[in-house]
C-alpha cells in the first residue's frame, strides 16, 4: 500500500500539484487519471522519488519517504517496477539481458538462476524466442511486454505504468491492460497506472483518482465512474462522442 | 553558469560513489575503452600519418638552405607531433567524434526515459552511465596518442622514402637527436592527453545527461559537447604548457 497526504510540487511559479491525498491498494489496479499537464507524471515521479514534492508526505506501506536516509531509498526502489511511456529499454542491450539487467546488478543469483528466470518472466508476458532480438528489432507492443517483463524480475512490491498504452492499437492496448491486472491479481502487488485512456479506466480500474489542475477531484471505481457528478471529470469521459452515445 | 557548474561537480563527486555491482561496471569499463578508443584508432592513424607527411614537406620546403642540415626536418617533425600535434590537435579531434557521441547517447537516454528508468531501479545512474566513459577514456586515449606519434613519424618517413625530399637516414636521425627529451616530451603530451580526456569525457557527458527537451535538443546538446571540449581544451592546453615547459 502506498499513501500520500497533502503533497504540493510547483515548478518557478508553476503550482503542478495541490494538496493531493489517496491511498493507493495493494492487489488493485490503482488509476490515475486527467487530462495532460494535468499533473498525473509529476505525482508519480514524486512518489517513485525522481521528485522531491515541496510539501507532503509519501509513506511505503508503514515508511515514510522523506524520513528515509538515501540508501534506504535505494532498498525502496529495488521494491518498485516501472513501465515507461515509452518502454525506456536499453538500446545497447538483448531483450534477454534488459530482463536481466535489474537481477545482475542487485542480485547474488548465477547465471543460469537469471536465465531461468529471465525466461519465466518474457514467457510470462507471451515473449517467445525474442531473446536475442534488440528494442529496435520489437513492435511497439513487443516492447511494453518486455518493459514489464523487466518491470517484474526482481518480484517488486509496488508496479507503476505511466500511459502502458499509448501509441498502441485498441487490439494490444487491451493486450497490455489485461496482463497489468493478470500480474496485479497473480502477486499481490501495489500497482500505479497513470492514463487518460477511458477503455483503461473501464477495464481496469479498481481504485481511480482522477486529478484535474494539480488536484483530486475524484476518487471511486470503474463501476461508479460513468455516473459522476464531478463536472471536470463529467466533461473528461464524454468528450468522446461514443462514450456520449453509450450514456444515452 | 555558477549552477552549471556546481552540477557539474555533483555530476563528478556522484561518479566515485561506490559501484553497485564491480563486474558489471568492469564489462562497462571494457565497452567504453572499445568504443571510445579503439573505434577512434582508424581516423587517429590516418590522420597522424597524412599530418606527419605534410609536416615533412611543409619543414623541409621551407628549410631549403645549403646551411643548415637534413636531419633538422625529422628534429622539427619529431617536436611538432610530440609537443603539439598528437595530443592536442588529435585530442580536439576526438572531441569531435568521441564528444558527440557521448552527448548524444546520453541525451537519447534522457528522451528516451532509460535514465529515468536506471534511476527508478536504484542504480546510480550517473556512476553507471558516466563514470566507465571517464575512466576509460583516461586508460585508452594516452595510448591512442602514443600509435598517433608513432604513425605520425611513419607517415613523414614514407613520404621522405617516396619523394626522396630528404634522405631517409637523415629523417630517422633527425627522429632520434637530443633523445635525452624525448621522456620529458612524451610524459608531457600523455599528461595533457589524460587531461583533455577528462574534460572531453566529463564535458559532454554534463551536456547529455541534463538534457531536458527532444530530438532537436540532442543535437544542440551534441554540438555544444564539441564546442565547450573544444575551449576548454585550448585553455587547459596553455595553462598546462606555461606549468610543465616553462
Amino acid at each position: 500500500m502506498i499513501t500520500v497526504k497533502h503533497i504540493s510540487k510547483s515548478f518557478a511559479d508553476v503550482q503542478i500539484l495541490n494538496d493531493v491525498s489517496f491511498v493507493f491498494e495493494s492487489g488493485k489496479t490503482n488509476l490515475i487519471i486527467g487530462k495532460s499537464g494535468s499533473g498525473k507524471s509529476v505525482l508519480t515521479k514524486c512518489i517513485v522519488g525522481l521528485l522531491e514534492p515541496d510539501e507532503g508526505e509519501i509513506f511505503y506501506d508503514d515508511r515514510k519517504l522523506s524520513d528515509l536516509k538515501p540508501k534506504a531509498r535505494k532498498e525502496i526502489r529495488k521494491e518498485i517496477g516501472m513501465l515507461f511511456q515509452a518502454s525506456a529499454l536499453f538500446d545497447s542491450l538483448t531483450v534477454e539481458e534488459n530482463v536481466a539487467f535489474p537481477l545482475k546488478m542487485f542480485t547474488r543469483m548465477t547465471k543460469a538462476e537469471i536465465a531461468d528466470r529471465v525466461n519465466f518472466c518474457l514467457n510470462r508476458v507471451n515473449i517467445i524466442n525474442k531473446n536475442l532480438l534488440f528494442p529496435s528489432e520489437l513492435s511497439g507492443g513487443m516492447q511494453k511486454r518486455v518493459a514489464i517483463a523487466r518491470a517484474i524480475a526482481m518480484q517488486p512490491k509496488y508496479l507503476f505504468c505511466d500511459e502502458p498504452n499509448s501509441g498502441l492499437d485498441p487490439v494490444t492496448a487491451i493486450v497490455i491492460d489485461e496482463l497489468i491486472k493478470e500480474i496485479t491479481d497473480e502477486y499481490n502487488m501495489t500497482t500505479i497506472v497513470i492514463t487518460h485512456d477511458m477503455n483503461s479506466v473501464l477495464e481496469i480500474g479498481e481504485n481511480i483518482m482522477f486529478i484535474d489542475s494539480g488536484e483530486n477531484k475524484w476518487t471511486g471505481t470503474k463501476d461508479d465512474i460513468l455516473d459522476v457528478k464531478v463536472k471536470e471529470l463529467h466533461d473528461f469521459i464524454y468528450v468522446s462522442k461514443f462514450l456520449r452515445q453509450f450514456k444515452k | 553558469m555558477i549552477t552549471a557548474f556546481g552540477k557539474y561537480i555533483t555530476m563528478l563527486y556522484s561518479i566515485f560513489l561506490k559501484p553497485e555491482k564491480f563486474s558489471i561496471y568492469w564489462k562497462r569499463f571494457v565497452d567504453e575503452v572499445i568504443q571510445l578508443g579503439l573505434k577512434s584508432l582508424f581516423i587517429v592513424i590516418l590522420m597522424s600519418g597524412f599530418m606527419g607527411a605534410v609536416l615533412v614537406i611543409q619543414t623541409a620546403s621551407v628549410i631549403d638552405s645549403a646551411w643548415i642540415p637534413d636531419y633538422t626536418v625529422g628534429f622539427t617533425v619529431k617536436q611538432s607531433m610530440l609537443l603539439e600535434f598528437c595530443p592536442t590537435i588529435i585530442s580536439l579531434i576526438l572531441a569531435g567524434k568521441v564528444g558527440s557521441n557521448i552527448a548524444s547517447e546520453l541525451g537519447t537516454m534522457r528522451v528516451t526515459e532509460q535514465i529515468d528508468a536506471l534511476e527508478v531501479m536504484g542504480v546510480n545512474s550517473i556512476g553507471y552511465l558516466i563514470g566507465p566513459k571517464i575512466i576509460a577514456s583516461l586508460f585508452i586515449f594516452p595510448i591512442v596518442i602514443m600509435y598517433s606519434m608513432v604513425f605520425g613519424f611513419l607517415g613523414g618517413g614514407i613520404v621522405c622514402y617516396a619523394t626522396e625530399i630528404i634522405p631517409v637516414e637523415q629523417y630517422i636521425e633527425g627522429i632520434r637527436s637530443f633523445s635525452e627529451d624525448n621522456f620529458g616530451y612524451i610524459r608531457y603530451a600523455l599528461i595533457k592527453t589524460s587531461v583533455f580526456a577528462f574534460l572531453i569525457t566529463s564535458i559532454s557527458s554534463f551536456f547529455g545527461y541534463f538534457l531536458k527537451g527532444g530530438a532537436l535538443e540532442v543535437g544542440k546538446a551534441s554540438t555544444k559537447a564539441v564546442v565547450y571540449s573544444s575551449i576548454f581544451i585550448l585553455i587547459a592546453n596553455y595553462i598546462l604548457t606555461q606549468l610543465i615547459l616553462i
